[in-house]
């Protein structure tokens, strides 16, 4: 028995108008065009070898919408991962930074930044003439995603040579290049950023401190807090408010009245704390005066401040998903290991969706710094929303799927745990640059 | 790493888009002849088949070419090209690429003019996300084969005037991927039964297909007996990137938006409500996400590189933001999002949230549930142990 639907045949049988309906409900209810062909590629996706026609079409070749890397960055990263993997020795490696005292820690640090130094690995996106690798902006993300995916620890003034070297360059005299890059380059200066005051808030809200101008200069009294390597910096970019404005200034911490020091942190290998100003003088020359408008300068520094992290992030926990994969088949349980069970390689599988598009929403934000500086504050804002998120619970998954051996200090992974709790806060948590896409999209 | 087009794709996006403006003003779109006016002129565009060979009626396409023209057409809200829409999707590239002469003489022209439907028989009450495992028997009598057995969520069966049909022709292989066999099957055949399915939404696209001693002509035969898992592939270069789902996604996330901006929940604008705010920011990274995701697979295939289960990625990205839209709406409306068909206070259709609630199903179970999904990235990209 033949039992149809009253109009069998579409095109025959329906009005135009019916049809228009007819797709729309499809579009609507049922499925759009493109998830109509669902059904097809999920038995493509189970084809074994599928074979391909030569009917195929051949597409150009000359697109320029290239997500992979270009060879130039293929090649920096290859020449920085094979660099890694013969220069980081057991010792240097983040894991065994574990329980030192932040003396013995900096020691550690310091060797471990003489070995990059050696190599031509520090400061790689400052320019060749101030002693960089001249690398960009794309470059210095795959820079970091390398060095923390293998492992490694900061160096001493990671912070120092990816922002504040650029900083001084984008915001300085001559003079005051000459004066602070070549000790920053050559690591006996100590750079860091010490934005941040009590109220934990990033931007220009969150700058109190004031400076009481003086002879062209000012004076400064008052505290930044969370300031990474704050007790082994020697040289702090310091925003305060004067004249109705964001003044930049080069601090150092051989200046009268200027202290600091750092507190016992999670992450042994993220030490922060505290620069205390008591009626610290800042002269005319230590005023980064080519920031015209503060704070958007500000702004900006910051932006390119979370792309950094960003990037530390997605290093970090693409190795947490490496390392836990690794885990997961090798561990044998009930006779199979254990990455046979849905409920282990299920959360792995979403480890891997996270990874793979925080690196897509990175890698637009890293592009943006120099090619769409106008995009840069939303990439920027949902690549570090998402990422911090995503590390998070690749941090606790990590552990989690390890089972109790993932608890002990002995195996790496609880080591990204760590460090997925200092990326939340750093730069602006999820809640944060969520209500920055909010506000930038307009609601 | 660069995300821009040449002057040539440029020109593309500019003539789709200066095409798109002249045809779909809102005069247009009231016209009576609006939809039959359209599909005539997409289809002299060659707009229609745009991934076909030019020899087979086709656009001859590349890779950006669709992704442009799908984008912009997205973008621009346009009705489909081409209401054809499986024929056009898989039956068609099928056709051209295991078809007789005769076959693509008989029905690839009909599909690029919007004829009639296709539809689709793969799934079986015991075969769903197992489709290889599939059991519907066909067996060779003469010039003809003769079937027996059933299909189910067989989307538009009832609409449909053909039926692309996976069989079993040979229950004996070592593999269960051979001995599948296509056949092409006219759906007023004596011996088919189509027995719509009502979904919780309300709606009956899909269906329950019964086939007793149906007799299909050996000439539906389509591509070789017991090679018919081949034949549901299709080997034309064809845009998998999902950005032009991307598109829609966008218009989604700006009606959610905006009723966010209308809605007044527990007290004040939902749109001023941070965890409202969270969720909207957090919908439109996703897919932003999505379409960042789909350039890198894009470039994937631009380069020749084989591009499967990576695309699995964005599918889980898709079922979330399916759900998760719905379930917004329906906060920020509260009670009044349980009444059906409720009156439109705020220029928002409020009657597409609670079917949105319902329907969700379709883009996420269909083409496979999200944890197949995860089983294909552990296992195909991760390399885990098959379970």
């Amino acid at each position: 028995m033949v039992s149809h639907h009253p109009s069998v045949n579409l095109a025959l049988h329906l009005t135009l108008h019916e049809s228009l309906r007819f797709i729309n409900l499809l579009d609507g209810i049922f499925l759009t065009p493109s998830e109509a062909c669902y059904y097809n590629r999920q038995a493509s996706l189970r084809l074994r070898a599928a074979p391909r026609a030569a009917s195929c079409r051949t597409t150009k070749e000359v697109s320029l919408v290239d997500l992979s890397l270009s060879p130039a960055e293929a090649a920096f990263q290859q020449e920085f991962s094979t660099w890694l993997k013969a220069n980081l020795p057991e010792s240097q490696r983040a894991a065994s930074l574990q329980g030192l005292s932040e003396e013995e820690g900096l020691k550690a640090r310091r060797d471990w930044e003489r070995t990059l130094g050696a190599g031509g690995w520090l400061g790689v996106s400052w320019p060749k003439e101030y002693g960089g690798r001249g690398a960009t902006a794309m470059e210095q993300v795959i820079y970091l995603e390398e060095l923390l995916a293998a492992g490694a620890p900061n160096a001493v003034d990671a912070l120092g040579r990816g922002l504040v070297g650029p900083t001084i360059i984008d915001l300085g005299s001559d003079e005051q290049k000459q004066r602070f890059l070549p000790s920053l380059a050559d690591g006996t200066a100590i750079g860091t950023l010490a934005l941040l005051e009590d109220s934990d808030l990033l931007g220009p809200d969150g700058i109190a401190l004031t400076g009481a101008e003086e002879g062209g200069g000012y004076r400064l009294t008052g505290a930044k807090r969370f300031v990474h390597d704050a007790g082994v910096a020697t040289l702090f970019i310091v925003p305060f408010r004067a004249g109705g404005d964001i003044v930049f200034a080069v601090v150092q911490s051989s200046t009268e009245g200027v202290g600091s020091r750092s507190h016992h942190t999670m992450d042994e290998t993220k030490r922060m704390g505290d620069l205390t100003l008591d009626n610290v003088l800042v002269t005319p020359d230590d005023v980064l005066a080519g920031a015209g408008d503060g704070a958007s300068a500000l702004a900006r520094l910051l932006d390119l401040a979370a792309v950094a992290v960003t990037a530390e992030m997605i290093g970090a926990m693409d190795r947490a998903r490496e390392i836990t994969t690794q885990y997961a088949k090798d561990r044998i349980q009930f006779g199979a290991p254990i990455g046979k069970y849905q409920g282990v390689k299920h959360p792995l599988a979403e480890m891997y969706v996270d990874v793979e598009t925080s690196r897509s929403l990175l890698y637009y934000a890293a592009w943006c710094v120099q090619e769409k500086p106008q995009d840069l504050p939303l990439a920027t804002a949902r690549a570090k929303a998402y990422a911090s998120e995503a590390f998070t619970r690749i941090g606790i998954d990590g552990v989690q799927l390890h089972g109790a051996i993932g608890f002990t200090a002995e195996y790496d992974i609880q080591l990204y745990l760590k460090r997925s709790k200092w990326a939340l806060p750093a730069f602006g948590d999820a809640e944060f640059h969520y209500e920055r896409v909010a506000s930038l999209g307009g609601y | 790493m660069d995300f821009k087009l040449t002057p040539d794709e440029e020109a593309f996006r500019d003539e789709v888009r200066a095409f798109a403006k002249e045809n779909l003003s809102p005069e247009a779109r009231k016209s009576p002849g609006f939809l039959a006016n359209w599909l005539k002129k997409v289809r002299e565009k060659r707009w229609v088949g745009f991934n076909w060979p030019e020899a087979y009626g086709g656009g001859g396409g590349g890779i950006m070419e669709q992704v442009i023209l799908k984008e912009e057409m997205a973008k621009a809200g346009a009705p489909p090209l081409g209401l054809c829409l499986m024929g056009l999707q898989w039956v068609g590239p099928a056709i051209i690429e295991y078809g007789t002469e005769e076959q693509k003489q008989k029905f690839l022209p009909d599909i690029l003019d919007s004829k009639y439907q296709w539809c689709t028989g793969y799934s079986e009450p015991g075969f769903g996300s197992d489709l290889a495992s599939l059991q519907c028997k066909a067996v060779r009598d003469g010039d003809e084969y003769v079937i027996n057995g059933q299909k189910i969520w067989t989307s538009i069966a009832s609409w449909s005037k053909w039926m692309i049909l996976l069989t079993r022709t040979d229950f004996n292989t070592a593999d269960k991927h051979d001995g599948i066999t296509c056949l092409l099957v006219e759906m007023d055949s004596p011996g088919i039964e189509v027995r719509p399915i009502k979904n919780m939404a309300g709606g009956s696209l899909f269906a329950e297909v019964f086939f007793e001693n149906v007799r299909v002509p050996v000439e539906n035969l389509l591509g070789d007996e017991g090679k018919g898992w081949a034949v549901t592939v299709s080997a034309l270069a064809h845009e998998r990137s999902g950005i032009s789902e991307v598109a829609g996604l966008v218009r989604q996330l700006e009606k959610t938006v905006e009723l966010a901006k209308h809605t007044r929940h527990n007290g004040r604008r939902a749109s001023e409500q941070p965890s409202i705010r969270r969720r909207l920011a957090k919908a439109d990274t996703i897919i932003e996400g999505m379409r960042l995701n789909g350039q890198r697979f894009l470039t994937k295939q631009l380069k020749g590189e084989p591009l499967s289960s990576e695309t699995s990625i964005n599918k889980l990205h898709r079922a979330f933001l399916a759900i998760e839209f719905g379930d917004l709406a329906l906060e920020m409306l509260g009670n009044a999002s349980q009444y059906l068909g409720s009156e439109d206070t705020s220029g928002v259709d409020q009657n597409l949230w609670p079917n949105g609630v319902l329907d969700w199903p379709t883009v996420v179970i269909g083409g496979g549930t999200p944890n197949i999904q995860r089983n294909i990235i552990a296992e195909r990209i991760l390399g885990l142990p098959k379970d």
